[in-house]
């Protein structure tokens, strides 16, 4: 059997410091974490840490079930408790804010109910606000809640999509329907495309719903200085900028008196990509007491408030000639939107639209998704975002399809992808891959998988009827990130560019203050971005400072999600960082007494060209500019520079994962015996961070695979609501990983960066599942629900064995 | 109101408490000590893990009232002389942590763990922080940050 030391990490460099590598670059070494002082020492800023004088707390109380009629809210009782200011129910505050926005309408004519803070007419999901206390502490607040008397007139729950088409039970009365928007993306001929196949497979995958489940909980703090109509919102949010500019619109506030602050942010994976019910309740409790107040949600109570992810049922029809050539792939997607939409709740499954055919050439795809409404907590974007689902839909039936034809998935996989020597490639769903070499990437993670190895060892244990069977899956992903090319969110209706903002300025004594528009909340900017700006401005990385989050530090910005952060925040940083040494130029220049065409910036300093001794350092110019006692006529004292960056692609990251799994056949478990993930995300800043995000992201595909489900009953209750019921895994419920890497660099920006942020989560859950199909397709299995827990597997088992457990 | 009587990082506090409140937000709200998080209220999470008496407890599911007349050690309080304790450098070399939020938690379950068993392998890693979510690493820097540990103290 093949030897898998899984400690092993093939690149992995050992001697790290925060001294200044060889040669004085940056990029590309894995220098320690600037974040983890604060971090490891406990000198945080959470927002729940937040105290501020006078500062009150407020709870909201939640619909005990899923669809009722609001017939009556008495808040008054709730008044009489200690402790309590004020307390207000969803009609109370109506006029004080509009609908909370989403920022995708998919179609001109998708359905956009009204979203209220608090609800005033019906509940249409267990957990839905309806009324707010506020309260000295928040063991008074929670108290108080119980004090409110809500009358409801129950109406029957629609949790299942197909059921929720029929429109028996309306979540939404004025729409008439529960179906929300119908997408359909026709690319190619697709029924030629099928008819011309000789083999056709179909399947219907389900996407189960996921709970994020960022370790820090969701909480909010608003200051007023409710006189001049100013206010500080501290919010445990991925996205400062946009939520500013959204709080404003929504709770008529004068944007440019609205400050968001996210401080030290916990984890968001998605789920703090939102613009909630409670950040806009801040605002307009902290305007109506003219006090400070704060929201922490419990966790369970953020299982209910929070957005959930996933959520589709996927009908995936792929046709090959009988050699396996594709022709064809066909999608029908039923995307469960929740009871409204969130922020870009209807654009997740649309960001999957091309990523279906994924690394394959095809001659025809078609894409058809329509958004289903339910009494359910609203969906959103949750790691990966509609390309998990997307890559998880196409390897799945790559496999079956495989199956299909008695040929190896590899094999399969060969002869249809896209070959190292056809980039850039247009793909048949209209996206142009800039680079990519999935032989490479392949042949690597073969080599540190022992591929033939195992295979001759699953051929054995096959033989000998072993209990354990060993199972090999393989997932050959690509995805597109780095949001985005404003013309092309242009193009989907997404309200807003993709761009992304950055600043530079060198302080008198030689410190460098790099701002930046990304919210980084665990991925390590601070670090990466001192990497970019020390190599391009010649500086040490110790004397560069990232200041971000603030939207009065960094007033310009579009945040973090979808893996944007490096390939567009990243490159404006660069960017900046050579307009500063270009407007340094000719002050270098006349302290040098040179023209200024014959200076170079070369090794970190300003040289005259022929004359390497003469040379000036970007901050000994800095100081000559900032006391400006003798700088050249006509040019202003100052090197500050700033960028806002827009994309001209997006960013294409791939690569293989294997996954060797051991499935016991009498009792269902599934352990993950090795996995292999070699990915391409082109020139890396910081292999340290790079490894840490496709670690992190492994875990929650791995977990979307075997653990993770969200649960609801006939009646709309989440079963799931608690962490002891929502099975999130412990280390003992995962393996260590081999990470390794090719590096095709992106043809899109100057330093060849893709993003790596989802790559991980995208990837292997159809590894895993591939691999659990594998060990026991010999038994007659070819299908597994997700995730593949002890009891669906034993059940799939038995179903195939002819038992009646299914 | 009962009174409690703690000593917290070396540090002696004497406070009339509520006897419903909670230990963390003890820590929290009345000390400002916030290095310790809560991150669930089912007792699953560990990110309020502090040790109480030299073991790890999970100080959400403590009342205020059930430390009275114990030793507390938080995040705050692990550093010596400005030295950090190996736990806290070993999770900053192996970057077993990224946003942090799990990391107090995590790092004080460990100080236990290796005061429990100096010299772990892999698996009495993964077993002894059972207790402790992360969702940001997947486990495998915190592994080699606490072996790491071991081997230095």
């Amino acid at each position: 059997m093949a030897e898998i030391d899984p400690t092993a990490v093939a690149h992995e460099v050992d001697e790290r410091s925060t001294a200044e590598p060889e040669g004085g670059r940056n990029v590309g070494q894995a220098l320690l974490r600037k974040e983890d002082a604060r971090l490891v020492t406990g000198q945080t800023r959470w927002t729940d840490n937040i105290q501020l004088p006078g500062m009150l707390h407020f709870a909201v109380l939640r619909a005990p079930m899923a669809h009722a009629r609001i017939t009556n809210v008495d808040v008054a009782p709730a008044l009489e408790q200690p402790g309590v200011l004020a307390a207000f129910s969803g009609a109370d505050l109506a006029g004080e804010y509009s609908s909370l926005p989403c920022a995708w309408p998919v179609t001109e004519d998708m359905v956009q109910p009204d979203h209220h803070p608090l609800a005033t007419d019906k509940v249409r999901y267990a957990g839905d606000g309806v009324a707010v206390v506020v309260a000295r502490d928040r063991y008074q607040a929670a108290d108080a809640l119980e004090h409110i008397v809500v009358d409801y007139d129950p109406l029957p729950a629609v949790v299942d999509m197909e059921q929720a088409l029929r429109d028996e039970v309306l979540v939404h009365d004025d729409a008439g329907t529960n179906r929300c928007f119908e997408f359909d993306m026709p690319c190619g001929d697709i029924d030629q495309a099928l008819s011309d196949a000789d083999v056709v497979v179909k399947r219907r995958f389900i996407q189960q719903r996921l709970i994020p489940t960022a370790i820090e909980p969701r909480a909010v703090v608003c200051e007023p200085i409710a006189a001049a109509g100013e206010y500080t919102v501290y919010s445990a949010t991925q996205i400062p900028h946009i939520l500013r500019l959204m709080l404003a619109l929504g709770t008529q506030t004068d944007e440019s008196k609205l400050r968001v602050v996210a401080p030290d942010v916990g984890g968001g994976f998605g789920s703090k990509l939102n613009v909630y019910a409670e950040e806009a309740l801040a605002v307009v409790l902290a305007r109506r007491l003219g006090r400070p107040v704060k929201w922490t949600e419990t966790r369970s109570e953020g299982y209910q408030a929070t957005i959930h992810g996933r959520d589709q049922i996927q009908d995936i029809t792929i046709g090959a000639r009988s050699d396996g050539t594709l022709t064809g792939l066909n999608v029908e997607l039923k995307a469960n939107m929740g009871a409204y939409l969130q922020l870009v709740t209807p654009g997740v499954p649309v960001l999957g639209a091309f990523m279906f055919n994924a690394i394959y050439k095809m001659d025809a795809y078609r894409f058809n998704c329509t958004g289903v409404f339910t009494t359910k907590t609203p969906t959103d974007a949750y790691r990966g975002a509609g390309r998990p689902e997307a890559t998880y839909a196409i390897e799945r039936i790559m496999d079956e399809l495989a199956a299909e034809l008695d040929m190896d998935p590899l094999e399969l996989r060969r002869k249809n992808w896209i070959a190292h020597e056809e980039f850039p490639y247009d793909t048949v769903s209209g996206l142009t891959y800039d680079s990519g070499n999935y032989e490479a990437a392949t042949d690597k993670a073969l080599a540190l998988f022992g591929y033939d190895d195992l295979r001759a060892e699953q051929a054995e244990r096959r033989e000998r009827g072993d209990r354990v069977q060993l199972g090999i899956g393989i997932s050959t992903y690509t995805e597109m990130c780095g949001l985005a090319p404003s013309r092309v969110l242009g193009t989907l209706s997404y309200g807003a560019g993709g761009w992304e903002a950055a600043s530079i300025r060198v302080l008198p004594t030689g410190k460098v203050e790099v701002v930046t528009g990304t919210a980084p909340h665990g991925q390590g900017h601070v670090t990466s971005w001192s990497q970019i700006a020390a190599d391009a401005l010649g500086v040490d990385y110790d004397d560069v400072m990232v200041l971000h989050s603030d939207t009065r530090v960094a007033p310009k910005g579009m945040d973090t999600y979808g893996s944007r952060s490096l390939v567009v925040g990243g490159i404006a940083v660069h960017k900046t960082a050579e307009k500063v040494i270009e407007k340094a130029k000719p002050f270098a220049a006349h302290l040098l007494e040179a023209s200024v065409d014959d200076i170079d910036f070369t090794d970190g300093a300003f040289q005259v060209r022929g004359s390497p001794e003469a040379r000036k350092t970007l901050q000994e110019v800095a100081l000559a500019v900032f006391a400006a006692h003798d700088y050249p006529e006509g040019l202003e004292p100052d090197l500050a520079a700033e960028t806002t960056f827009d994309p001209e692609n997006f960013s294409f990251p791939h690569g293989t994962h294997l996954c060797a799994t051991e499935v016991d056949t009498e009792t269902g478990r599934v352990s993950i015996r090795s996995y292999v993930a070699v990915d391409d995300v082109g020139k890396v800043v910081n292999p340290q961070i790079v490894d840490g995000q496709v670690h992190g992201g492994l875990a929650q595909g791995i977990a979307q695979a075997l653990y993770e489900e969200a649960i609801y009953d006939a009646d709309g209750n989440l079963t799931t609501g608690t962490l002891v019921d929502y099975y999130v895994p412990g280390a003992p419920d995962l393996p260590a990983y081999v990470t390794d890497r090719t590096e095709t660099p992106a043809t899109t920006n100057p330093l060849g960066v893709k993003g790596v942020g989802e790559a991980g989560t995208i990837a292997s859950t159809p590894a895993v599942i591939n691999a659990v199909l594998d060990a026991l397709r010999h038994l007659g299995v070819d299908d597994m629900p997700l995730p593949a827990s002890p009891q669906n597997v034993w059940k799939a088992i038995q179903a195939a064995q002819g038992g009646s457990a299914r | 109101m009962p009174t409690v009587r703690v000593t917290i990082n070396r540090t002696v506090y004497e406070d009339e408490v509520e006897p419903r409140l909670l230990f963390v937000h003890y820590l929290r709200d009345r000390l400002g000590l916030t290095g310790t998080n809560v991150g669930c209220d089912t007792s699953n999470c560990g990110a309020c893990t502090v040790l109480l008496d030299g073991q790890s407890v999970k100080s959400c599911t403590l009342l205020a009232v059930q430390a009275d007349g114990c030793e507390v050690t938080t995040i705050e309080g692990l550093a010596s002389n400005g030295e950090w304790h190996p736990l806290q450098t070993a999770f900053h070399t192996e970057h077993g942590l990224q946003c942090g939020y799990c990391t107090p938690g995590m790092i004080m379950a460990s100080v236990s763990l290796l005061a429990e068993n100096p010299d772990p392998s892999e698996d009495e890693v993964r077993m002894g922080l059972e207790g402790n979510l992360c969702r940001c690493t997947g486990y495998h820097n915190i592994v080699k940050a606490v072996r790491k540990a071991a081997s230095e103290l």
